[in-house]
């Protein structure tokens, strides 16, 4: 008797449950479980989108499935024409860039995308009530219009050759998100887009349910359902990957190597923008030194962090631009070389103590490096560097802290940061380095100021032509070698593992920030199911 | 009893009222910054300017207060405000969450009074017995054993060793639709969990009541009329050995809340549980305002439940005097 009240009571509290859920799904098909067919597939990643609505920031750097924007990249990072027929016509010197949009393109709603649309989507971006995180991304637009119903022209402040690169911004539907407050509107939960994928189902905290959509644009793609699980702690999402409850996840390193070998599994290496760096605060009167920084530089050991914090999986970073990147200025790579770290030291004064830290003029050559607590990959890096700066004579202490401690201490203390943007040098750089940006909440957190980086970065954010912008870029990097005012030590690379049942997968070299849009799963929907 | 139902109803107010004041004062002296949790990852590539603006649309740096007071009108008028860390509107998160919590609860509430029944008279039938002495001792341990432990053990075992049970989620990961079957695989060890450490106590009530019930006269002298054990036991034992089972109920109820909400973060059961946690950490005023008056609602509640019951079944006691 009582086995029979339990049960009933379940049964009716679940039909009642499944009554309200099954409203609220309407795809077709209803698998039973992550299956192994081709044309479906499950992702473990670690954390999911605050929201999916491009007018507060989802997507902004490209790859989100249910969004296209005006221009997209391709596997090697080069923009192509997406929403847009062409790339950009560019005029008045720089200042206006005008896109043609291509035709025929509709919403999953089944209404066309007009000029109308794209201006909608700017202008709200660009509007001080909308709480969107990355606005200051888009501050060289002056006016956006739209000049009939498929041309749209972005007027800007000042000539800005980057520009381009940012309107892979997913565009929206103004008569879908026109009606609502973009901060709470539900477009933030159930989005409409032109993209390859619609939205099935998101459940916050559990995963999101994507399928196909069949009147792409591009093609209907060929991988019908998409499903991307939220699993926060590595090794539960090694553990449902290995159980075939997920087809791939991201993984670090030491987790991914063990799927290495496996029949019917592959595994991705992506390399990265994402460095991670010591700041040295200008204000600090030990970091802010040229000689101390000039030293630290010398002294550390990049090779033997990547192959034993990283198990290689990176690569060692002479700058804030990776190793493969076009911009990556050649001839900066350097070996560690603590006897000319030394001999620096030796030369500005800053001379041994009897407990083997220098000194000069009664001051000792030792300052605090924080890094964000729970963080082991920091944590490693800042414990390295801190025993490669003894070797000189300079003493690290290592604390750990959350970011509201670091926070109003960066202005006197190293921080192991980390950051890395794909796209154009200057998204990356401008922030990082620029002196009129020091210490604006967490752009230039060293308060670095070096004229002659601020006058390449100028020339490189304004210049039109490709070999100045190259040339100056060059002239900051080397600028960098000589005055450093972080000590960049490595990229890391980005390890993936995937069910072997497609071809022709391929990676992008990765922002700060993967996972959800970055991974083998960038362009699924370019996906060809095997055999 | 409609009497005291209304008077409860009243008195719930000012409780309210306190509750929800006391959490937007704490949630205002908390360290947590609500701009940098709505910005997420993004604040640490934000500039000051960004951050200033988000600051100001979010109104965070108004008196706690008027915040209060602003929240409470508008709730009073139906509108619980928008959540700014789920970004959507408050009644949304709550609506789309509350029913798994509901039912998680629910399950588990009700597995917990049966078997801790079935256990409790069994203890009680012979006190001192091998069986008496498994169960209790039993009962003891796990009212010791911290509900995300057995949680932890349960998944290791279950989902990890032997197979058998999903580790967690509403329904198998590549699997779109909410079907019974689904449902019920993926709720039998977050359910089994919380019931199980809702289970002592309900155990060893029973025991006690059933216990005390036996040597007492009425049993003795049924026992003498040669009535059967069963009857005995089911009947006249059991019947007065509830009594203090039902005050429990009551008492039980924000227990049950706080151990859903552990038992859902380890199940990633998409309850109310993450929602909850997130609104604390990001100081999202109107969702933990919301949230704090359904579990201070809740509690209200159980008590009345548990006095209603006591009143019913027990003819000692007088609803019109409670």
């Amino acid at each position: 008797m009582t086995t029979r009240r339990i049960r009933s009571a379940a049964t009716a509290a679940v039909a009642a449950a499944v009554t309200g859920a099954a409203a609220a799904c309407s795809a077709p098909g209803g698998g039973t479980d992550g299956g192994a067919s081709a044309d479906s597939v499950v992702i473990g990643v670690a954390s999911e989108p605050d929201t999916l609505s491009p007018l507060l920031g989802y997507g902004k750097d490209g790859n989100s499935k249910i969004f296209d924007g005006l221009l997209v990249r391709d596997a090697g990072q080069k923009l192509k024409p997406a929403l847009a027929k062409a790339l950009p016509e560019v005029g008045d010197g720089g200042r206006t860039y005008t896109y043609t949009l291509r035709d025929g393109v509709r919403f999953s709603d089944g209404e066309p995308l007009t000029a109308d649309d794209v201006v909608f989507t700017y202008r709200t971006v660009l509007d001080d009530r909308t709480n969107n995180t990355a606005k200051s991304e888009l501050d060289a637009i002056e006016e956006v219009r739209a000049d009939g119903d498929d041309k749209v022209v972005f007027t800007l402040k000042y000539p800005y050759a980057a520009f381009a690169a940012r309107t892979v911004l997913p565009i929206v539907p103004e008569h879908v998100a026109g009606e609502q407050d973009p901060n709470t509107g539900s477009f933030n939960t159930k989005p409409v887009g032109t993209g390859p994928y619609v939205l099935t189902d998101w459940r916050k905290g559990e995963k999101l349910t994507f399928k196909a959509n069949p009147d792409y644009w591009g093609g209907a793609p060929k991988v019908k359902k998409l499903t991307m699980a939220i699993v926060a702690d590595d090794d539960v999402r090694a553990t449902r990957l290995r159980s075939g409850d997920l087809d791939g996840a991201v993984l670090p390193p030491n987790l991914a190597a063990t799927f290495e070998n496996e029949d019917g599994r592959k595994t991705y290496r992506a390399t990265s923008y994402d460095f991670r760096a010591v700041t040295l605060p200008t204000g600090n009167p030990v970091t802010g030194d040229t000689a101390i920084r000039r030293a630290l530089d010398l002294a550390v050991d990049r090779e033997a962090m990547v192959d034993k914090i990283l198990d290689g999986a990176g690569r060692p970073a002479y700058g804030p631009l990776p190793l493969d990147d076009p911009w990556f200025a050649r001839g900066t790579e350097r070996d560690r070389d603590l006897g000319e770290a030394e001999r620096v030291l030796d030369d500005a004064g800053w001379k041994p103590g009897q407990d083997g830290i220098r000194a000069k003029d009664g001051r000792r050559a030792s300052f605090t490096l924080f890094h964000p607590s729970g963080d082991k990959v920091r944590q490693d890096h800042a414990l390295a560097y801190a025993s490669d700066a003894k070797k000189a004579g300079i003493e690290v202490k290592v604390e750990s802290a959350t970011w509201e401690v670091i926070e109003p201490r960066m202005k006197h203390d190293a921080v192991l940061a980390g950051f890395g943007s794909t796209g154009d040098p200057d998204f990356g750089l401008y922030t990082l380095l620029h002196s009129s940006l020091a210490g604006d909440g967490f752009n230039n957190m060293a308060r670095y100021d070096d004229p002659a980086v601020d006058e390449a970065l100028d020339t490189g954010r304004r210049s039109q032509d490709p070999e100045d912008r190259k040339a100056a870029y060059d002239d900051l990097q080397r600028e960098l070698v000589k005055n450093p005012g972080y000590t960049f030590l490595t990229h890391i690379d980005h390890m993936y593992v995937l069910a072997d049942r497609w071809d022709g997968l391929t990676t992008q070299t990765e922002p700060h920030e993967h996972g959800f849009a970055s991974g083998p799963w960038w362009n699924v929907e370019d996906w060809q199911p095997k055999k | 009893m409609t009497r005291l139902v209304a008077r409860r109803a009243l008195s719930a107010v000012p409780v309210l009222l306190v509750v929800t004041f006391g959490v937007f004062a704490i949630a205002a002296v908390s360290p947590f910054d609500p701009v940098k949790a709505y910005a997420g990852t993004a604040a640490l590539g934000a500039d000051r300017e960004t951050l200033d603006r988000l600051r100001e649309n979010l109104g965070v740096d108004r008196p706690f207060a008027e915040r209060w007071w602003e929240w409470l009108t508008s709730a009073a008028g139906g509108d619980l405000g928008q959540s700014s860390v789920m970004r959507q509107p408050v009644a949304e998160v709550i609506g789309e969450r509350l029913v798994w919590s509901a039912l998680l609860c629910a399950v588990a509430f009700v597995l917990a009074v049966l078997l801790g029944t079935v256990l409790g008279v069994l203890a009680a039938r012979r006190p001192g017995s091998p069986a008496d002495r498994a169960v209790t001792s039993l009962a003891y341990a796990l009212e010791a054993a911290p509900v995300f432990w057995i949680a932890l053990l349960a998944v290791w075992l279950f989902a990890l060793k032997l197979d058998v049970l999903p580790a967690g989620g509403l329904t198998d990961t590549g699997s779109e639709h909410v079907t019974a079957g689904q449902l019920l695989s993926h709720l039998a060890l977050p359910a089994g969990v919380l019931a199980v450490s809702q289970l002592p106590w309900f155990t060893l009530y029973v025991r006690q009541g059933v216990g005390d019930a036996l040597a007492e006269d009425p049993v003795r002298g049924a026992r003498a009329r040669g009535l059967s054990e069963r009857t005995v036991l089911l009947g006249h034992a059991l019947r007065s050995g509830l009594l203090p089972v039902l005050t429990l109920i009551g008492s039980r109820v924000p227990e049950l809340i706080t151990g859903a909400l552990l038992v859902e973060s380890v199940f990633s059961w998409p309850g109310i549980a993450a929602a909850t946690v997130e609104a604390a950490t990001a100081v999202d005023f109107p969702l933990l305002a919301a949230l704090t008056t359904l579990a201070t609602a809740a509690v209200l509640a159980g008590n009345l439940l548990a006095d209603l019951l006591y009143g019913l079944t027990d003819p000692r006691v007088k609803l019109s005097e409670m």
